[in-house]
């Protein structure tokens, strides 16, 4: 076995240099009954060939996004990953290492982590960011648990222009930790300040919202402040933020996101990376793991995991969250293309993806059927189609284009979004695949 | 405080550009910005209209501009301050660091797996179903548990996952359970996690042999206890022998067995867990199966279920349908009585995809003989350093082998020093003061993926550091690690007063005032 060093001749002697005279005898502790007497019911070994050409099989019957007109949003994004990303991610000493518990040996993965909280904290208009959760949707959990721990009240308000995995994650946390949910119908731009009350620990908003809409929490993030809540912002295409106003400057106490736009692939949904970002003032009640700088024994600057007193590992059952692990190598994946793009580039793939999102946009509206019904987006919208989106969508996927987001896949037997389709468009949307997006969509409502 | 101090054993020949050979210092991004440069070049879009609604982000974020050479250039030397496995052995207990094939990279990023979208009609991806299931398939087979609940991001997440599991059963049976009986040598994520789903945590001691003490947890079951979270092999490095018995005690007071499988490594394909009495049990894809630990995620949490907790795992399901497979995202159907969603989307496919690589590579035959040289390994430093250094507890030990600080005793070198000393000599340490139950403990992890040579070398580095410290070569241990980019760092000062991100000169030289 190409992964087993060990040979038969190391194995015999090692067992004598222990003592034993069989490898059983080291596994003397477990109960009789419980032993397994030959290997489990499963293939045997196989070479690098063999298992190539298995897991090959199986991409193989998926429809790669790159394959086709591609449209698909709703919170994960396809947007290209420059070359250097995934070959510097794959440095043995960022991909096989452990989490940095030994500074002295972990200074590339700690001063990363730093300037990874920093990327953030400029990005979302915080003054503190984390180093990173295990996706967007947690986070937001999260989020709304740490306000339930600053305000010391456990009810939060969830727009209906939340991402819905995001609502149902929060519903999951509520009933396991004890809190409440008032989560509004899918659809956003609710009057929310109506429904804060005393009990009200947070109001939780997303900018971009779930249908694309663009908008101004200013207002809200004030009567928050006034009845004592806090205003939590998500956002589930950071890109957005190199070109609309960031939550911060909104008046956000608390901002969660997804960041997998940046230096992650689609993924299937997952590994992606959270991110987290608040102000100073509530840095102590913050989950997950921060890195902070320090200096060695000779005065030199150097990083170090720090204010652990809030984690697991130290305070056990009185920790801020249970998450040990966070989302390392995704993490650095979105610093290295973040740091790639500069302020110069974020700016523009950011003004590309809303001019191909505009364009996309004009020439949808102009299918006969199709209603626009944003105002305001970035690089996604939804329409109202003239039939149930689904239908419309796996029409389109024969035709080999996959066209958008169905809303109806999050709120099935919802009669008011049934004909809602989302559709995205990013710098990897060309013009042929607006037209045949446009064309298909013309013969499958005609 | 200086280098240059005599006395310092750490004091070294100083540079004049304060790099040291191939230890280059290497600033922030933010310290190496020259604006307008980029890293990539991009088209400029055909004029529009902004449909941003006078929301347009006002002033510039602060981002550095930098070149592709910078940037590779930057990361690479950043990349060359991390110790890891591929590096050298990587002894830390309880974390299984083992070597990560990169066969497991390529295919996690084939375009049909890397490529695919979590919203694209179900019907586009039907590979990503039948790859889901076949992981499933072979958990199952593993564990001989009936169902796995795939969505668990970490382990930790598959903890909450699955005492919410066990949380749900209860609560269909009417049945208001409120505490959680934990081992004081438990990971702190099984407290925190009970904690996190609503229960108050009581401990239970270990006894003489390092094992849960039976009695002490009989005493403490009763009808207000909803599980006993344990982990088995415990954080030790042994195996609890009564653990029949143990689980029969709980399912007698009407509580459920969680079982913590972080250390799965150690008996994955010998013993099912199954047939141990567990109820439910996360495995940590990035510990038994390989998937690479990089730097602190992204890991993945399946967890195994038994026939009473699997109809409150969380969405989505995959079923076998009369065709094909189905995919369940909603609690209807025979998911009617799910917990619902614990995380967006649908798991940590990439994570999958690397895990069922592995499993695949060694088959059957190859799973149980990594847990036999896991165990052989670990077995193998016991007896060759038992003289050097002092075991914890007698026997065999599983996995990892557990020894506290009895060896130092009045040498003035304790538990930390001795692991930074050994960084100085090429290793990172072993897993220190953890678990809490011996004093200045120290956890060795070797893994099946060490060879004899290797086993051999790290010894004769132990046993040389362990006489330097009985010798009272205090000052050495003290002052160690002394070759590191970074020597010993400031923590307390760090926590005091936290500098979190970077921020431009002006303001940072406030801040430090």
């Amino acid at each position: 076995m190409r992964y087993l060093p060990l040979t038969a001749p190391d194995r015999a002697e090692m067992l004598a240099a222990v003592g034993v005279d069989s490898i059983d005898a080291l596994f003397a502790d477990v109960p009789a009954a419980a032993r397994l007497i030959g290997p489990v019911d499963l293939p045997r070994a196989m070479g690098e060939i063999e298992v190539e050409r298995s897991l090959s099989r199986m991409a193989a019957r998926n429809v790669a996004a790159g394959s086709v007109p591609f449209f698909i949003g709703g919170g994960v994004y396809r947007h290209h990953i420059p070359a250097a990303v995934d070959h510097l991610i794959q440095r043995g000493e960022f991909l096989t290492s452990y989490t940095p518990y030994q500074p002295e040996i972990s200074q590339g993965t700690l001063q990363y982590l730093f300037e990874f909280q920093t990327q953030v904290a400029l990005l979302t208009g915080m003054d503190v960011a984390n180093a990173s959760l295990y996706d967007g949707a947690t986070a937001c959990a999260e989020a709304v648990m740490m306000a339930n721990r600053v305000t010391s009240r456990r009810r939060a308000v969830l727009s209906g222009g939340l991402h819905p995995h995001y609502r149902q994650v929060c519903a999951t946390y509520a009933r396991f930790v004890g809190f409440e949910l008032s989560a509004q119908d899918p659809r956003g731009g609710e009057k929310l300040a109506r429904l804060i009350d005393p009990s009200t620990s947070c109001v939780v908003v997303q900018n971009p919202d779930f249908f694309g809409e663009v908008r101004d929490y200013a207002e809200l993030a004030r009567a928050c402040h006034d009845a004592g809540a806090l205003l939590i912002v998500v956002v589930t295409e950071i890109l957005s933020l190199g070109a609309v106003r960031p939550p911060g400057a909104m008046g956000a106490d608390i901002v969660a996101s997804e960041g997998q736009s940046l230096g992650n692939a689609l993924n299937f949904g997952g590994p992606h990376v959270g991110l987290f970002a608040t102000r100073d003032t509530l840095v102590r009640q913050m989950p997950g793991r921060l890195v902070g700088q320090t200096v060695d024994a000779d005065g030199r600057r150097g990083w170090v995991l720090t204010l652990s007193t809030r984690e697991q590992h130290i305070r056990r059952e009185r920790a801020t969250s249970n998450i040990c692990t966070n989302a390392g190598l995704c993490a650095l994946a979105f610093t290295i293309h973040l740091a790639l793009l500069g302020e110069t580039g974020l700016t523009q793939l950011a003004r590309l993806n809303h001019a191909a999102a505009v364009t996309l946009s004009e020439r949808l509206e102009l299918v006969p059927g199709v209603r626009l019904l944003n105002r305001t987006f970035f690089n996604e919208f939804a329409m109202r189609l003239p039939r149930p989106a689904a239908e419309v969508v796996e029409a389109l996927a024969v035709r080999g284009v996959l066209a958008g987001v169905p809303v109806s896949r999050f709120y099935p037997g919802n009669a008011a979004v049934a004909d809602l389709l989302l559709v995205a468009a990013t710098e990897m949307t060309t013009a042929e695949d607006m037209d045949r997006l446009e064309r298909g969509l013309r013969e499958v409502l005609s | 405080m200086s280098a240059h101090q005599a006395d310092d054993p750490g004091s070294r020949l100083e540079t004049f550009s304060g790099n040291r050979g191939l230890q280059i210092e290497e600033p922030l991004i933010f310290e190496q910005d020259s604006p307008g440069h980029c890293g990539v070049d991009l088209p400029e879009p055909a004029p529009f209209h902004s449909r941003l609604g006078g929301l347009e982000r006002q002033g510039p974020i602060g981002l550095p501009g930098l070149s592709e050479p910078q940037i590779v250039r930057h990361f690479t030397r950043l990349s060359q301050k991390n110790y890891a496995i591929d590096a050298g052995l990587y002894p830390l207990g309880s974390c299984t660091m083992k070597h990560n094939p990169r066969l497991n990279e390529k295919l996690a990023r084939l375009p049909g797996l890397a490529d695919i979208h979590p919203l694209q009609p179900v019907s586009t991806v039907p590979g990503a179903l039948e790859l889901i299931d076949t992981l499933a398939h072979w958990l199952k087979a593993l564990t001989g548990m009936p169902a796995i609940a795939l969505s668990p991001a970490a382990g930790a997440h598959g903890e909450l996952c699955g005492m919410m599991c066990i949380r749900a059963a209860l609560e269909a049976r009417g049945d208001r359970r409120t505490r959680v009986l934990v081992p004081e040598s438990a990971h702190g994520t099984n407290p925190a996690t009970a904690a996190a789903c609503g229960y108050t945590v009581d401990p239970i001691p270990a006894n003489a042999t390092g094992r849960v003490d039976r009695a002490a947890l009989e005493a403490k079951l009763g009808s207000d206890v909803a599980a006993l979270m344990l982990t088995n092999p415990n954080t030790c490095g042994l195996f609890e022998r009564e653990i029949l018995e143990i689980a029969e005690a709980v399912h007698r007071a009407g509580a459920f067995f969680y079982c913590d499988g972080a250390n799965f490594n150690a008996i994955v394909g010998r013993v099912r867990p199954a047939d141990l009495g567990i109820d439910c049990m996360h495995l940590n894809l990035h510990k038994t199966f390989s998937t690479p630990h990089g730097g602190g995620g992204p890991g993945s949490g399946p967890v195994a279920l038994s026939a009473t907790l699997a109809p409150f795992a969380p969405l989505p399901w995959i079923v076998h349908g009369p065709e094909d497979l189905e995919f369940i995202e909603h609690k209807t159907g025979a998911a009617e009585n799910s917990l619902g969603r614990l995380k967006g989307f649908h798991g940590q496919m990439g994570m999958f995809v690397r895990a069922l690589a592995y499993m695949m590579s060694h088959g059957s035959d190859g799973l149980r003989q990594v847990a036999e040289d896991a165990v052989l390994n670990a077995n193998y430093l016991r007896t060759r350093l038992a003289d050097d250094l002092s075991l914890s507890f007698p026997g065999p030990c599983m996995h990892e082998v557990l020894f506290d600080d009895g060896f130092l005793k009045d040498t003035g070198v304790t538990t930390l020093d001795f692991a930074k000393a050994l960084i100085d000599e090429g290793y990172h340490p072993m897993t220190m003061y953890f678990p809490l139950i011996v004093h200045g403990a120290m956890l060795i992890e070797p893994t099946e993926t060490e060879s004899r040579a290797s086993l051999d070398q790290f010894v004769d580095v132990v046993k040389a550091l362990a006489a330097a410290a009985r010798s009272g070569d205090a000052a050495r241990f003290r002052a160690a690690p002394v070759h590191t980019p970074r020597r010993r760092l400031d923590e307390t000062n760090a926590a005091r007063k936290p500098v979190l991100r970077w921020r431009p000169e002006p303001v940072q030289r406030e801040a430090a005032e």
